[in-house]
């Protein structure tokens, strides 16, 4: 191979990788908008609050998977306290209103979360080892490969929870109609709440991995920002969309850094942003979502 | 006038604007300086209002033009020497022409989609404030020189505030007027339902593009004020957050109302030095919590108070305001 070739196919692969962590990331987004029509703008801080819960579990002493394990119970029962007190007061109200109350809650999480954990960057003590694959000259690290592996495994557990569980079952049926799923004796409310607290639990997950790969601060969050355009690509309801969508983001950003960044610095950051203009412009259902019609 | 209808209004009025007038004569300097930069959110939340509470377009990209009617009217003082009375109009105009360049692609999207659009022009407009170093000096910041008319420097805040005062009055009048009119009631109407508004002869393409030009001129006539009003610009302070802040404004205040937009920006502006008494107040009381004042409790106070007002009064100030007229004017019966 060239030195071109190779080069592309290391952008690309590190491409996949960054983006199957933004995947992992947005399928909290879609678990949330599947069943309950809202986007969780504090869906990062989620994030970055378990991965500090998990941090100062482990500094207490707590053996490192024990810690996780305690984290998403934590989690959990944090989700199941956001909807109760948070969401369940907006049923009802417009869209616009649940949406600001999401980015209140997640400005409010972050500074809090500031103001208790601190602004400087932790070392997460890492359980994952930093050795790297290489293969005819591609570079690959293993907490990459984790993140691949746990992303494609979300999946499948994704996959067989909805279609073959009757919780999930329940889910599907909330998200498609609610007033009919009320009548077929679905409680619509526990629904919610437990949406809440599995995805607050995932993210728990998804953060205490990136602060594995990354380091663990405050700006862990944002990732969820550069999770939104592979939401929106893949179409907001769409759990094989959030996949294919961010492996796309992951991989577009690192080739416009590999490539652009010399004559435009920073124009990597950007990338994500300008496929969301698009593909809102183009086709705003995104790939795999349902189409909106609207009668008059 | 008309908009003021009793007599007592125009009285209260008369004596409000006296006192206003009169501040630069006995207040301390950082009050007045403080009336400024609530003044400068006023004209921000005020567009922002225009575009979210009255035509219902969801906006998390309103910093950005403030930052580009901020940094026009910052490059072309300091480069051009141009005169203060041209420069702010130019910030409003050429952020109103990005407005208009933004709102003709958001014609389809409504809700959510239309927040992840103008959110990424909002990170667009920001990256391009930081990198086009050439034109924005970037992140070492540019400085802009104290405005001056027939010679007469306007340097420091409590000159600056007359200034800051005539467009606040201008833009307040104009708003409140435009509620009124054909196109105000447009606005509302592709707010309360887009179909139903066409059908009865909207021209929902005009009104649209219309709202974003009108929303943008203000918020760069906002960003030219406060260009002069800091002296010093920087990449740093047109974040996602400026933008959050000002729909919190809205929020607290009361959304398509223009005295809440005016409630919500004084409120929020003056919030930090509330909380940072407070603070110190309870920092005297309690030992242990003295000197655990931090920038982040104002923000946590923003997430906070957002929440708080959506979930228990989504009427915003302006609601608790007229509630609390209607029970004077009708006392001593209930309804």
């Amino acid at each position: 191979m060239t030195e071109g070739a190779i080069y592309f196919l290391q952008l690309v692969i590190s491409g996949i990788a960054v983006g199957s962590l933004y995947a992992l990331v947005a399928l909290g987004f879609v678990l949330i908008y599947k069943a309950t029509d809202i986007m969780n703008f504090a869906h990062g801080e989620a994030m970055m609050v378990g991965a500090f819960v998990c941090y100062a579990l482990v500094v207490a002493g707590i053996p490192f998977l024990w810690a996780v394990l305690m984290t998403t119970g934590i989690a959990m029962f944090f989700g199941l306290a956001t909807e109760r007190l948070i969401l369940r007061p907006m049923i009802g109200e417009p869209q616009f209103a649940v949406v600001m109350v999401t980015i209140g809650l997640s400005i409010f999480l972050r500074s809090v979360s500031g103001i208790i954990f601190g602004h400087d960057n932790k070392i997460f003590p890492s359980e994952l080892s930093d050795q790297t694959l290489v293969f005819k000259g591609l570079v690959l690290s293993y907490t990459h490969l984790w993140a691949m592996l746990i992303s494609g495994l979300m999946v499948i557990l994704f996959f067989l929870f909805f279609r073959f569980s009757r919780v999930g079952l329940a889910m599907r049926g909330v998200a498609n109609d609610q007033d009919t799923a009320m009548l077929m004796g679905i409680s619509v409310k526990r629904v919610f709440a437990l949406t809440w607290g599995i995805s607050f639990a995932i993210a728990a997950v998804a953060g205490i991995f990136l602060a594995n790969v990354m380091v663990l601060n405050i700006a862990i969050c944002l990732v969820a920002i550069k999770a939104f355009p592979a939401v929106i690509l893949g179409g907001l309801e769409s759990i094989p969309g959030a996949i294919v969508g961010g492996l796309v983001i992951g991989v577009l950003e690192t080739l416009v850094g590999g490539y652009l960044d010399q004559a435009m610095p920073g124009v990597k950051d950007l990338t994500a942003f300008v496929v969301l203009f698009l593909v809102l412009m183009i086709r705003p259902y995104g790939l795999f979502g349902k189409k909106e019609i609207e009668r008059v | 006038m008309r908009i003021f209808q009793t007599i007592w209004g125009k009285l209260w009025l008369i004596l409000f604007c006296l006192a206003l007038l009169s501040l630069p004569l006995w207040a301390d300097p950082y009050i007045i300086y403080m009336v400024n930069i609530s003044g400068i959110a006023v004209i921000a939340a005020i567009g922002l209002n225009i575009l979210t509470g009255l035509t219902g377009q969801i906006s998390l990209g309103h910093a950005a033009f403030v930052a580009i009617g901020a940094y026009t009217s910052a490059i072309l003082a300091s480069k051009l020497n141009t005169p203060f009375w041209l420069t702010i109009p130019a910030g409003g105009i050429v952020a109103s022409f990005f407005g208009i360049l933004l709102g003709f692609p958001c014609l389809r999207l409504k809700g959510l989609y239309l927040a992840m659009a103008t959110m990424s022009f909002g990170v667009v407009v920001e990256y391009g404030i930081t990198h086009w170093d050439s034109l924005t000096m970037g992140v070492r910041g540019i400085s802009v020189p104290a405005p001056t008319i027939f010679g007469y420097t306007l340097g420091d805040p409590s000159k600056l505030f007359y200034v800051t005062i005539f467009f606040v009055t201008i833009l307040t009048l104009g708003a409140k007027n435009l509620a009124r009119t054909r196109i105000g009631r447009a606005f509302v109407a592709i707010r309360d339902r887009d179909v139903a508004a066409e059908v009865i002869g909207i021209n929902l393409t005009k009104y649209k593009v219309m709202a974003f030009a009108i929303s943008s001129f203000y918020g760069g006539v906002a960003g030219g004020l406060y260009s002069y009003s800091t002296t010093y610009l920087h990449p740093e302070n047109f974040t996602l957050l400026l933008s959050i802040e000002y729909i919190a404004m809205i929020i607290i205040g009361g959304l398509g109302s223009i005295l809440g937009s005016i409630f919500g920006a004084v409120f929020l502006t003056a919030m930090p030095d509330i909380i940072k008494g407070f603070a110190d107040f309870m920092g005297r009381q309690f030992v242990f919590l003295h000197g655990r004042y931090d920038e982040e409790w104002n923000i946590a106070a923003f997430g906070l108070l957002i929440m708080i007002f959506l979930i228990v009064e989504p009427t915003g100030l302006n609601g608790i305001w007229t509630r609390i007229k209607t029970s004077f004017k009708n006392w001593p019966f209930t309804y």
